[in-house]
């Protein structure tokens, strides 16, 4: 049998907001997925360790204080410096459109804005996950 | 004849409406709130029987001020128009405060910064990224200087959501304007300083909570004695709410944590009354409209009888509850955001309704930015429209007697009851947020809310209804902050440490240690260093080593 999707929801940042970190998180779990909720105000460092030593196939993070462009790529150099660079790095958050387009060029997955629904979340979640596991498993 | 004849009776009876209601087809929707709260097709007088006109609604300015804290409410002046602002550096937030006031704009209200926020200098590591980004970075007295350079404090009023740091920047706030010639007691405004909401909710606390509600109680203690105008706590619901919960929840777990204080200042030795006329409220205005009226309303009641019954507080200034409100920023959608004005006009209606002090409208474009000088104009204009156009401000509590909101407005404070008992089971509330049990409820029922809104049981229209799949639904302006902000604020905190005598710094700092020891208020302390331009991190760095800080256990 497979093995579940193995999941951190992160708040990095000085951001208390954790409202969405918390509904995605239990969406997640209500998904079948195993959680790792990373708690508030953690460090890029923290998280990409938190992330290795789970041995997660997603990172979420969830900024909503506009230090987007800052973190998510501090995150992602820190997961390729450990050597998980097979992670899938996602998030949402008040991020403007133009900065989505610009993290995503930087091997940032997919950034969900106000308005996303859990359903769409974890689909993606499931199907990014599954590609990277399958394309792992052929190489 | 035929009113006494027994059809044209039995016609008019509650009866044969139910009969006719019943028989009716019926829209194929739940009758909830958005707090999911069922909602009754009808209310009659049988349904407010129980209610007393005098002693539960009475009149406006007297208890239990269901109607309103004052006698004559907007007949003699309107709520204060206090839009939040803050953005970039002190520069920055004083020119936008500047064009506020020359919009009309009555009351100042700064948003700082989250490193600002967390007690961290522009400088810090932790930083990065984060200057000036949600709020204005205010790092030493130079900075609070510069945001209100031009601007008389002693003639305006200037409310500060600040929570952590609070103490410490209320004390750099004093002094500029001292430095500007004021008096002390001539200063009026509010300092949000509610460190319980900020474990409950939003979450920015730096300390533990006991050591933290003692820095508050400084804060009551010296505005009591030496700023006799202004508020020094706004007890906030504002956060609860954005973060998901329902408007009992907000009504009673914001209440509760007003009641922890005002225990906390009579354990001081406090008189009751030498602080509790000081007390201001804050809340959200949701979209239900007539939940948030019954809330707002029994806000007043239930606050008005713990004071006197419980606390035995006398003056009748103790006993009033006044608020400020702000509309709901969660409730705004980054789809269709023009949708987001008409949202937040019927909300501000919702507090003025509900006998607001102070109102924030929030900005069409606050999902997906800081607001811009536009977009934070209509909001402005949109609480001036209800002023002065919409007539709702001539008459006083118009919505009393109404079957339907007396009703809710009992609701609402059997609800809020039943909240503090289960708060007094588990405790008290510090207790409750070292058990997570605040936390855990807000998060269950922002989960609730998600789950029906993707089941199509609450509708949110251009996100699950009306909905339009073109590229330009979210398009609009917006502001951006770019990473100048950062280089700018950080170049002049150099040149601030540069400039300033390093050995009253020190000595500055040591008096901090040594009164946060020996337990004594620590206003003047604070008052002291932030002269001799000692930073908010060294400050907050002291006091770290003295208190400790506080971790949340992750839990969802």
């Amino acid at each position: 049998m497979e093995q579940p999707i193995r999941v951190l929801i992160a708040k990095p940042g000085l951001d208390g907001h954790d409202r969405g970190a918390k509904v995605v998180a239990a969406a997640m779990r209500d998904a079948g997925m195993e959680v790792i909720y990373g708690g508030l105000h953690q460090t890029p460092e923290i998280i990409a360790e938190m992330a290795v030593q789970e041995d997660v196939d997603a990172v979420g993070l969830s900024i909503l204080s506009g230090a987007h462009m800052t973190l998510f790529p501090e995150v992602k150099k820190l997961l390729d410096a450990a050597g998980a660079d097979h992670v899938l790095l996602t998030g949402g958050g008040i991020i403007p459109p133009d900065d989505i387009d610009a993290l995503q060029a930087k091997g940032v997955g997919r950034l969900f804005g106000p308005g996303s629904t859990l359903v769409e979340l974890v689909e993606y979640v499931q199907a990014e996950v599954g590609r990277r596991r399958a394309a792992a498993g052929s190489a | 004849m035929s009113i006494m004849d027994g059809t044209a009776t039995e016609n008019s009876s509650f009866e044969s409406w139910k009969k006719a209601y019943d028989s009716a087809a019926q829209r194929d929707v739940s009758f909830e709130t958005v707090s999911s709260e069922p909602v009754e097709a009808l209310r009659t007088a049988d349904d407010i029987e129980g209610t007393d006109p005098d002693a539960d609604i009475g009149l406006p300015g007297q208890f239990p001020y269901t109607r309103g804290p004052y006698a004559s409410m907007y007949r003699t002046r309107l709520w204060t128009m206090r839009q939040f602002a803050g953005f970039g550096t002190a520069e920055d937030t004083n020119q936008r405060y500047k064009y506020l006031l020359e919009h009309g704009q009555t009351g100042l209200s700064v948003a700082f910064d989250l490193p600002t926020l967390m007690g961290y200098d522009c400088d810090h590591p932790r930083a990065l990224g984060e200057v000036g980004k949600c709020g204005v970075a205010i790092s030493s007295l130079a900075d609070m200087e510069t945001l209100f350079d031009g601007i008389p404090l002693k003639d305006v009023t200037t409310s500060m959501t600040i929570n952590s740091p609070a103490a410490i920047i209320w004390a750099m706030y004093l002094v500029t304007a001292k430095k500007q010639g004021a008096r002390l007691d001539e200063l009026g405004g509010t300092t949000q300083n509610d460190i319980l909401k900020e474990y409950i909710a939003q979450k920015e606390f730096i300390f533990p909570p006991a050591p933290s509600m003692k820095l508050v109680v400084d804060t009551i203690e010296f505005a009591s004695k030496e700023v006799p105008k202004w508020h020094p706590v706004s007890f906030s619901g504002y956060h609860i709410r954005e973060a998901g919960s329902t408007a009992a929840q907000e009504l009673a777990f914001t209440l509760a944590d007003a009641f922890a204080y005002t225990e906390a200042c009579i354990e001081r030795g406090l008189d009751v009354d030498t602080f509790a006329k000081r007390h201001s409220f804050f809340f959200n205005s949701h979209v239900d409209f007539f939940e948030e009226i019954a809330k707002f309303r029994a806000a007043r009641r239930i606050y008005a009888r713990r004071m006197r019954d419980k606390y035995g507080a006398k003056n009748p200034r103790s006993l009033m509850l006044r608020f400020h409100t702000q509309t709901a920023g969660c409730s705004l959608t980054a789809q269709q955001p023009l949708n987001n004005i008409v949202r937040t006009a019927w909300q501000a209606l919702a507090g003025v309704l509900g006998g607001t002090q102070s109102l924030h409208t929030n900005s069409m474009d606050e999902t997906l930015s800081l607001p811009t000088e536009n977009a934070a104009k209509v909001a402005l204009r949109t609480q001036q429209l209800i002023a002065h156009e919409s007539g709702v401000a001539n008459t006083i509590d118009p919505l009393a007697g109404s079957y339907f909101v007396e009703d809710l407005t009992n609701r609402m404070e059997t609800a809020a009851n039943e909240i503090f008992d289960q708060i007094d089971e588990l405790g008290g509330v510090v207790e409750a947020i070292e058990k997570g049990w605040f936390q855990r409820e807000i998060g269950k029922a922002a989960y609730h809310f998600q789950r029906e809104l993707e089941a199509g049981r609450q509708t949110i229209v251009g996100v699950n209804k009306y909905v339009e799949n073109s590229e330009d639904d979210t398009k609009i302006e917006t502001l951006y902050i770019g990473p100048e902000a950062e280089r700018q604020a950080l170049a002049r905190h150099k040149a601030v440490k540069a400039a300033r005598d390093e050995s009253a710094v020190a000595a500055a700092l040591k008096r901090i240690r040594d009164d946060s020891r020996s337990g004594v208020n620590m206003m003047p302390a604070f008052m002291h260093a932030s002269e001799t331009y000692a930073t908010l991190g060294e400050m907050v760095d002291v006091l770290r080593e003295e208190l400790g800080t506080y971790r949340e256990p992750p839990s969802f």
